[in-house]
């Protein structure tokens, strides 16, 4: 684990990114002490610039505050990053995990599913299943799962089927252990790193789709998200930039952290990688 | 592969096309039967469901009260005579809707991957040769600066940067309205249109090329027949060209032909930031009025395009590397 | 004067390392028409050496100090360019990997070609290419010209190489294990094609191996190397018969005798009468792959095992010797069911194990274990040496502190310290893990093991080590052991009776002695006389050098 740590830190923009993940988080954690009021509630003059009325990063068109609807939106991208990533890692793995370890006609069977999934256009496939259920936290968190699982599943057989011919686990099969037991602890265990890499990337992707989806009007009607506040922004742009100019910022910078934690994962999981990467 | 076996390959994979189209057809039609509510004002679109003599008329086309597989199969015989359904907010066969906005989207599109791939490729190289320098960290810096942006929000800046702020370049549309234009005045005002779509749309997989060029490429310099081009006194340049960009190409091949569906649904954003009138704007609108009928019907060719495009790069595959066998 | 001189080269380690310097102080010299054989383990710093000529290191192997003279010019001072034009040109170098040292989108001929090209012949291209395919005797070298690498075998992919390492004839062929990958009777093809190409041509040789049968075979003169240092020289004859360093000396001592007929004989009549009582008895067993086939394709067929019957009797070890693809480890695999056979027999005490369904299996793996072949990937990295060891024991309801009780005794026996049970396997060496595998088989307490090429992962000091200990855990326990291997000196050291395999059959089945002393099939015969160095006995060092 002291290891892990200090291979993490090694790499700089690993940890530029785990701070701004720690602040979002600290953000999302703190918005409702720090913007008590809903962000639906009219706090100001409508259109006013960053720094007036008492508008940090300005209003937006109904005078509603930018900077309170970034906070909130906040949680809900953190959020439903997380759920739907949580999600597609149950179906991936599942999947991954029979389709590598059955093998034969449950694996062609299982990877022509998954080879579909990933052929059609995912974000029209998930416009259309969040217009379809009606837009709201659950069908859109079910939307991305549903988009998103097949890279986990092609990655769980891959490596399901290379640990499956690795020597320690023929082993444990000569010493007559079962096979949900070696699945367990023979084949999973060592398949962890580069789930844990792909599920850190998986949550960025997750973040810009819910944020994409919010943009088209697709978000949850109840709920402040960023998207929507690039939404409302948009026809207005010329007038009140800043109404899509921050919002968009808070995306990029919980994305760009994401990915920076990710990369800096895969190095300290991977050290062979790592190294020859510098 | 040896080019005899080409016709057998390409069989097997149109075969394996054939089948990807027909599940997506199956999936539209249990997409029309899981929503909420009368499948009839599905298809009708909800909010043009008033008209109760409309949903009867649908019920009847589609054999609604007949069992399930009989309507698949009216269904399934629609889409495969390009009968994708009638709007009944636009008053058009869907078919049509799609096919008038169909060129725009391939134009969009395809100039955003050519733009993509063949930036993307040079940088990834270029970073890849420099590898631990300025040169690469700032290649790798814009990559993943562009990887990490939501596309929309690229788009909206572009407009702001270059359009209200510059106004260098028109921020709507695919034309000028209002001036006649002929012959090589009109090209140029597409083209004017053109770029900053493009651009948004490119700049996003222009990221995930230069990364996945650059790392394949470190990958491959690392490999065995590498070594042996230097021992035979290969030139450095001809080293990387012939030896180690041609055997990072492949991935990269392969990744194109993953990608392309994601072109196409970021195409939907692109195209509703500038209002560029192809098959993502048609989508956008019919996202407000909820009108079904297209967003299936957009579905299934959006569909069709990535499938036709992945046979090419499948293609394209098995001609580079000689080691694909005709099998699925 | 000499072809080439090195000259106290010192290459440094990035820091951190175990040692400050990957090779030290070397100095070596290749005369014209000779074969410098440069022999060492692991990480003894041969390779290094050999890249620091071709100026391929890499820059976070930088050289120190030293000297490389080639042809009266220093290499180290030339410019990355004329170093180039070198390259190839003058010196040429072949690598350990056969499969993967070809570009495998670029045709072979072209591939040679280009070594060619690079260096201004492209004109005879058409000419020389087939002329040099011929030259290193491959068939029809027009066909294979036009083919991709992953047409062709292993050997014939060496062939490949070799071709072009001599297409420019240089003045010096440097070889990095080139043979390692090889099965022995290609092996001894590739060496003697490098033989007779170097006395035609005059080339001088400097051929890096970790075998001393290589070196028997073929070199003139040895240069033997230890943690980057060389701790020895001389005339091959007098470093293989009179080795000096005590270094040498272990590592001669290790090398498996090759049994002359009577010594065979005498050996395996001192261990006495044979038990009657069969263990193991296999009859019609059969596995055929069929791979590919899709809707279009036909499918490719490959029988891995068929016509492989014997018995093993109580109490004795016998060898299935082959080369790779022979069927011995899938044969194998079929007895333990990691592979399963569609036909035939697998008699254990008279119980036919094949049709049994997984749960009527469970209680033989208690009986009949195995050892595998790679050290690093038979552990289970995520798990302690206690788990890794009592989990056999356990899974059969051995209660958990007696299993730590077997566990801890069992460490002591296979010579390892009983502290090792709370480590993990990252911390062990090969050898240290290969005996932590042999820990695990034998917690099982089985009547019988098989061991699949358990050795042949190792350095030959430690290869020696676990033989010594598999013979005397045999004897101890009093096991029936099948051991696999490709290595006809170890099998002739450990097993009572050999099996030989060919193309998944077996074609001879005798007693050690039989088999090496009056081989029968044709293919036994080849197999023997491809055993490199066969005409050298190492030298009886034993009391000499210290275990």
């Amino acid at each position: 684990m002291m290891d892990f740590w200090r291979r993490f830190r090694r790499n700089r923009g690993a940890v530029v990114g785990l701070c701004i993940l720690v602040l979002v988080l600290l953000l999302s954690a703190t918005a409702s002490l720090l913007f008590p009021d809903s962000p639906w509630d009219m706090a100001a003059a409508p259109f006013m610039p960053p720094g007036e009325m008492g508008m940090l990063l300005g209003s937006d068109s109904l005078g509603r505050d930018v900077a309170a609807g970034i906070a909130h939106g906040a949680r809900i991208s953190l959020l439903v990053g997380a759920v739907s990533t949580a999600a597609a890692l149950l179906i991936g793995v599942t999947l991954g995990a029979i389709a590598g370890y059955a093998g034969g006609i449950v694996d062609d069977a299982l990877m022509r599913f998954t080879e579909f999934f990933q052929t059609i256009p995912s974000f029209v496939f998930a416009i259309l299943l969040v217009a379809i259920f009606s837009p709201s936290i659950g069908s859109i968190v079910f939307a991305i799962a549903v988009v998103s699982w097949p890279p986990v599943a092609r990655v769980v057989r891959a490596e399901v089927l290379s640990l499956r011919s690795r020597e320690f686990v023929q082993a444990a099969e000569v010493l007559g252990k079962a096979p949900l037991a070696i699945l367990l602890t023979d084949v999973l265990p060592n398949a962890l790193s580069p789930i844990i890499v792909l599920s850190s990337l998986m949550v960025a992707t997750a973040i810009l789709t819910e944020s994409a989806l919010s943009f088209l009007g697709l978000g949850d009607p109840n709920l402040m998200t960023w998207g929507f506040l690039i939404g409302a922004g948009r026809s207005v742009i010329r007038i009140a930039w800043w109404m899509s100019v921050f919002p968009g910022l808070a995306i990029f910078l919980t994305v760009l952290a994401l990915n920076l934690v990710g990369e800096g994962l895969s190095d300290a999981l991977n050290p062979r990688l790592a190294r020859r990467r510098a | 592969m040896d080019l005899t076996r080409l016709p057998g390959f390409l069989a097997a994979r149109l075969a394996k096309a054939a089948v990807v189209i027909l599940a997506i057809v199956v999936c539209n039609f249990l997409l029309i039967h899981a929503a909420p509510g009368d499948p009839a004002s599905v298809i009708a679109g909800q909010s043009g469901a008033a008209d109760e003599r409309f949903l009867a008329q649908l019920r009847e086309q589609f054999g609604l009260d007949r069992p399930l597989h009989v309507q698949l199969w009216i269904y399934l015989k629609g889409v495969l005579t390009l009968d994708l359904g009638f709007s009944h907010r636009q008053q058009l066969p869907v078919w049509t809707l799609i096919q008038a906005r169909l060129p725009a989207t391939l134009l969009l599109t395809g100039t955003a991957f050519v733009f993509a791939i063949v930036t993307g490729v040079t940088l990834g190289a270029l970073a890849a040769r420099r590898v631990g320098r300025w040169a690469d960290s700032l290649i790798t810096v814009i990559a993943l600066t562009f990887y990490a942006t939501p596309l929309f929000w690229i788009g909206l800046m572009l407009v702001l940067v270059f359009s209200v702020w510059l106004e260098w370049l028109p921020s709507f549309g695919m034309s000028s309205v209002g001036v006649e234009l002929h012959g090589m005045a009109v090209v140029l005002d597409v083209a004017q249109h053109l770029l900053l779509p493009a651009l948004t749309l490119g700049l996003f997989y222009l990221a995930v090329y230069a990364r996945l060029t650059r790392a394949t490429m470190l990958e491959v310099a690392d490999q065995d027949f590498v070594k042996t081009a230097r021992a035979k006194g290969v030139p450095e340049g001809r080293v990387l060209r012939a030896h180690v960009l041609r055997n990072a190409m492949l991935p990269v091949i392969t990744f194109a032909g993953i990608q392309a569906g994601q072109l196409v649904g970021g195409a939907i954003l692109v195209e509703t930031v500038f209002a560029w009138p192809g098959i993502g704007r048609l989508a956008f609108d019919a996202l407000l009025a909820r009108d079904y009928a297209v967003l299936l019907g957009v579905f299934f060719c959006t569909s069709v395009m990535v499938v036709a495009f992945n046979l090419v790069t499948d293609l394209l595959y098995a001609v580079v590397d000689p080691r694909v066998e005709a099998v699925g | 004067m000499s072809l080439l001189s090195i000259e106290g080269l010192t290459v440094a380690l990035p820091p951190g390392g175990d040692r400050p310097h990957a090779i030290a102080d070397i100095s070596l010299s290749v005369d014209p028409g000779e074969i410098l054989c440069v022999v060492g383990e692991s990480g003894s710093g041969k390779s290094i050496t050999a890249n620091a000529m071709m100026g391929l290191l890499p820059k976070s192997l930088p050289v120190t100090s030293g000297r490389i003279r080639f042809e009266g010019t220093d290499l180290l001072a030339l410019e990355p360019e004329a170093m180039r034009r070198l390259r190839g040109a003058r010196i040429a170098m072949i690598f350990q990997e056969p499969m993967t040292a070809l570009n495998p989108v670029m045709r072979v001929g072209d591939q040679i070609a280009e070594a060619l090209r690079v260096h201004g012949a492209g004109r005879d291209a058409a000419r020389r290419v087939p002329e040099l395919l011929a030259a290193v005797n491959l068939p029809d070298p027009e066909a294979l010209a036009r083919s991709y690498p992953f047409r062709l075998s292993g050997g014939q992919r060496q062939r490949v190489m070799i071709a072009m390492a001599l297409a420019l004839e240089p003045a010096l062929l440097i070889a990095d294990e080139p043979t390692t990958a090889l099965d022995v009777t290609t092996q001894m093809q590739i060496l003697r094609l490098i033989k007779e190409i170097q006395s035609r041509r005059g080339t001088g040789v400097m051929f890096v191996t970790h075998d001393f049968g290589v070196v028997a075979e073929i070199a003139d003169r040895v240069a033997v190397m230890q943690h980057g240092r060389i701790v020895e020289t001389g005339p091959a004859k007098e470093v293989l018969n009179h080795p000096q360093h005590p270094y040498t000396r272990a590592l001669i001592a290790a090398v498996p005798g090759f049994p002359s007929g009577e010594q065979a004989t005498a050996a395996s009549d001192a261990r006495g009468p044979m038990a009657k009582d069969a263990v193991l008895v296999t009859r019609g067993v059969e596995k055929t792959y069929r791979r590919g086939g899709g809707w279009f394709g036909k499918p490719v067929t490959l029988r891995a095992v068929h016509d492989a019957d014997f018995t093993l009797t109580r109490g004795e070890t016998l060898g299935l010797v082959g080369e790779s693809g022979s069927g011995k480890s899938t044969l194998a695999r079929c007895i333990v069911r990691l592979v399963e056979p569609e036909k035939g027999e697998i008699a254990f005490h008279g119980t036919d194990l094949r049709p049994l369904t997984r749960i009527a299996w469970k209680p033989f793996r208690r009986r009949i274990q195995m050892v595998f072949q790679d050290p690093f990937a038979s552990l289970n990295p995520r798990r302690t040496v206690g788990d890794i060891i009592t989990e056999g024991p356990m899974t059969h309801g051995v209660s958990r502190s007696e299993a730590l009780d077997r566990a801890r005794d069992l460490l002591r026996l296979v010579q390892l310290d009983p502290g090792a049970m709370g480590r993990y396997p990252h911390e062990f060496s090969g050898g240290q893990r290969q005996r932590i595998g042999i820990a695990r088989a034998l917690a099982m307490r089985p009547e019988l093991l098989i061991a699949d090429e358990p050795v042949s992962a190792l350095d030959v000091s430690v290869q020696a080590q676990v033989l010594d200990l598999l013979a005397d855990i045999r004897k101890r326990l009093g096991l029936t052991m099948l051991f696999i291997t490709h290595d006809l000196r170890v099998a002739a050291q450990i097993c009572d009776r050999i099996a030989v395999m060919q193309r998944g059959a077996i074609v001879e089945l005798g007693s050690t002695a039989q088999v090496f002393g009056t081989p029968q099939h044709a293919y036994t015969k080849q197999l023997l006389e491809s055993i490199p160095g066969r005409g050298w006995t190492p030298p009886d060092l034993s009391g000499t050098v210290a275990a």
